[in-house]
């Protein structure tokens, strides 16, 4: 991996990786985010995120599965969000194997939302 | 198959459930299919939108149109209207309480403005693991710009002009400390993130450490930057194994490309980082305790002054942050200090993280204004008492805080609000209580933890504490005196006076407070010998109701010492002297003949 030596490199290597991952552009592909702190893997979410990687192996969707941290919902654990291009991101809680299946087919695959939608109710600041 | 294009989410929370959301939903798929469109617009039953006044919600994208208090019968004219016109329905719009006027962008909304998250701004956002998404949201870019262009004391300038306090408890201005270990002579710096989060119930710094860690390296180091520090050491428990992990992957990763290690941005300037285990122990997270068990010392705090900032970790000037403080420090170098300090209060700036817990429907992280009541977390954002119980009080500050109650709901959170009301802002953990439970049973609780938890080096909080342990034990066991009450309290005022660290000095503050806001409830336990929420075990009597009673033998049968006596198909009586009040005969009787006083 090369070093970054300076400031400009830092700023070049930023805007390479912030045109790779920008949510809701339509030219991305759908992106599957499972929270995975200690308290969401207690609840379940790796067998969710297993379920999820090959389940869209299995029905060959296109997507990309990560893990992130604490999502903050912690009531409603496993919580995922789901990102399909063009369009916002939607968080859902409660999201067992069945749901999630639920969400492969309805959500990812229809275009159609599941119940169980978390509404996001911060503000998010532009870092 | 169908291609929705708008979709109408209807919050589905227990206070809109309530309000008939349930009902409302349904109209709307009515009305959608009346007008043919169910393949054109959906309708979702959502979670709590955390809004719960202005319920029930329904919110429509894509625009983002928020309409607050809808009833069934508006279902008809949101279809007609918005759906196949266009036209948004004025009347439901979400008004300003205050000017009365609508808001058209949902961003300007109250209830967006109840959380913002700085500290936890990348936390479900990035995959911690990977770098490159730290990278493409900023990470190390406040780094880079201290660094290459700014100087040490204009660095610690903007920090002190922001206003951050210590997120670790105390809410030392964090600005002023990095100036103190600058000042402080020595060759040899050292730079402590405190990660040992010790109150139960709170995981604020946990969740960072594991949905963040990039931020903290490079707060850690513009902090070595600013201080001339080129160590930088992580105190973290080791019963968080998951963010150790998370921490030494970002570390490892940071070293890669350089932003850790030698000469980074080619500047000279060397950082490097290494962990350090806690074992656990809550008397660590105290800054010199800390320090003495990074030496390999005994986990026992010592004397202030001298302060870490002058003589710390090996004798050397120490700087010691918080992980919420650090992970705040990046974000207020790229967008200024004056940004920071627009958010809060006069004299607590900027956000706090809570670790909300306990009786309350949403459980979760949040990350709040300062300045914002308790009553918005726990009846807003937090949704509520769960079961549709009664909030009876809220633990601030874990066992070092106080407990609230109703007449404190409109207090202000921030650091001089809350210790004037009786609690203090502590690391950020936040025990909802409601009518379940039993008060001088949750002081006993909190100093159970304290007495297990002191280190016992000075004698006000050893035997002090365990002193007041033993009177509150033996309240909830109904032997307590009217005496004991003037006990507790000037003991504990003796210990919160003359302990030697805040650990000892606070440990009273849960019973003290308890005392204050719910006297009541130990006099209860005291005079009538009875636990008003039926929790002390010791103080419930089991009888059985002759009415109910049918004789069938099921709780005589159940019993575990023979206290239950009566003959088949007669009335059966349970002996108090013998009854050790299992509940095992309440369980087994299917006809709600036993009850307990």
């Amino acid at each position: 991996m090369n070093k970054i030596k300076n400031l400009a490199v830092l700023t070049i290597l930023r805007e390479k990786l912030q045109s790779k991952s920008r949510p809701g552009d339509p030219e991305q592909i759908i992106q599957v985010k499972v929270a995975m702190a200690t308290c969401c893997i207690a609840s379940g979410s790796r067998e969710t995120m297993n379920y999820i990687v090959d389940e869209l192996d299995k029905r060959n969707i296109e997507a990309i599965v990560t893990q992130t941290g604490c999502m903050g919902y912690c009531y409603a654990e496993p919580t995922i969000e789901v990102s399909i291009p063009g369009k916002e991101p939607v968080v859902y809680g409660y999201v067992d194997v069945k749901k999630a299946d639920e969400i492969i087919e309805k959500h990812i695959k229809g275009g159609a939302f599941v119940e169980g939608i978390i509404p996001v109710n911060y503000q998010k600041i532009d870092n | 198959m169908a291609d929705y294009k708008i979709h109408l989410l209807v919050c589905g929370g227990t206070g809109c459930k309530s309000s008939n959301s349930q009902v409302l939903i349904e109209h709307l798929r009515t009305e959608i299919r009346n007008q043919g469109l169910e393949d054109f617009a959906q309708v979702t039953g959502t979670a709590c939108f955390g809004f719960c006044e202005k319920g029930p919600i329904v919110k429509i994208i894509p625009g983002d149109t928020f309409y607050t208090q809808v009833k069934p019968a508006d279902a008809k004219e949101i279809v007609e209207e918005h759906i196949v016109k266009g036209q948004k329905v004025a009347r439901l719009l979400y008004k300003d309480p205050k000017s009365d006027k609508i808001i058209t962008d949902p961003k300007g909304m109250e209830f967006y403005k109840k959380q913002i998250r700085i500290a936890l701004r990348n936390c479900g956002v990035i995959d911690p693991e990977n770098i490159h998404e730290s990278l493409a949201r900023n990470g190390y870019a406040a780094l880079g710009k201290v660094l290459t262009t700014m100087t040490p004391d204009e660095t610690i300038e903007i920090i002190k002009k922001s206003g951050l306090r210590g997120r670790g408890g105390a809410g030392f201005p964090a600005g002023l400390k990095w100036e103190i270990t600058r000042k402080s002579p020595g060759n040899e710096k050292d730079v402590v993130c405190n990660a040992d989060e010790g109150d139960p119930g709170a995981f604020m710094d946990r969740s960072i450490l594991e949905g963040d860690p990039h931020s903290v390296i490079e707060a850690m180091a513009i902090n070595g930057y600013c201080t001339g520090a080129s160590k930088g050491l992580v105190y973290i428990r080791a019963e968080y194994p998951l963010a150790i992990e998370r921490l030494k992957t970002a570390i490892n990763q940071a070293r890669e490309y350089g932003l850790l290690g030698e000469n980074i941005f080619g500047t000279g300037f060397s950082f490097d980082i290494t962990l350090r285990y806690g074992a656990g122990a809550f008397v660590c997270g105290e800054e010199t305790a800390l320090i003495h068990s990074m030496e390999g010392n005994r986990g026992e705090p010592t004397m202030k002054p001298p302060f870490p900032s002058v003589k710390g970790y090996l004798g050397k000037p120490t700087n010691v942050n918080n992980v919420e403080t650090f992970a705040s420090i990046p974000v207020i170098i790229l967008k200024g200090p004056d940004w920071y300090s627009s958010i809060g209060t006069e004299k607590s700036k900027g956000t706090k993280v809570f670790a909300l817990a306990g009786k309350v429907n949403n459980v979760g992280l949040i990350e709040v204004p300062m300045g914002i009541t308790l009553r918005e977390v726990i009846f807003e954002i937090g949704g509520g008492i769960k079961n549709g119980k009664k909030f009876k009080g809220v633990q601030i500050g874990g066992p070092s805080g106080g407990c609230l109650t109703y007449k404190h709901l409109d207090t202000p959170i921030d650091y001089d609000s809350l210790i004037a009301a009786g609690a203090m802002m502590g690391s950020g953990g936040m025990i909802i209580m409601d009518e379940d439970d039993c008060m001088v049973d949750v002081a006993k609780y909190f100093l159970d933890f304290t007495v297990d938890e002191s280190c016992g080096k000075c004698t006000p909080c050893r035997v002090g504490n365990k002193r007041m342990h033993e009177l509150l034990v033996s309240i909830t066991k109904g032997n307590g005196t009217h005496e004991d009450i003037d006990r507790l309290i000037n003991l504990g005022n003796v210990i919160r006076d003359t302990s030697l660290c805040m650990l000892g000095q606070s440990a009273p503050n849960p019973v003290l407070s308890i005392m204050d806001n719910f006297r009541e409830e130990y006099e209860a336990h005291i005079r009538d010998k009875k636990c008003p929420s039926g929790v002390c075990k010791a103080l419930m009597i089991y009888e059985i109701v002759e009415e109910n009673c049918v004789g069938c033998t099921a709780c005589a049968r159940a019993c575990p010492v023979g206290a239950i006596t009566g003959e088949r198909k007669e009335i059966h009586r349970i002996d108090p002297s013998l009854c050790i009040k299992c509940g095992a005969c309440m369980d087994r009787c299917k006809f709600n003949a036993v009850i307990v006083n």
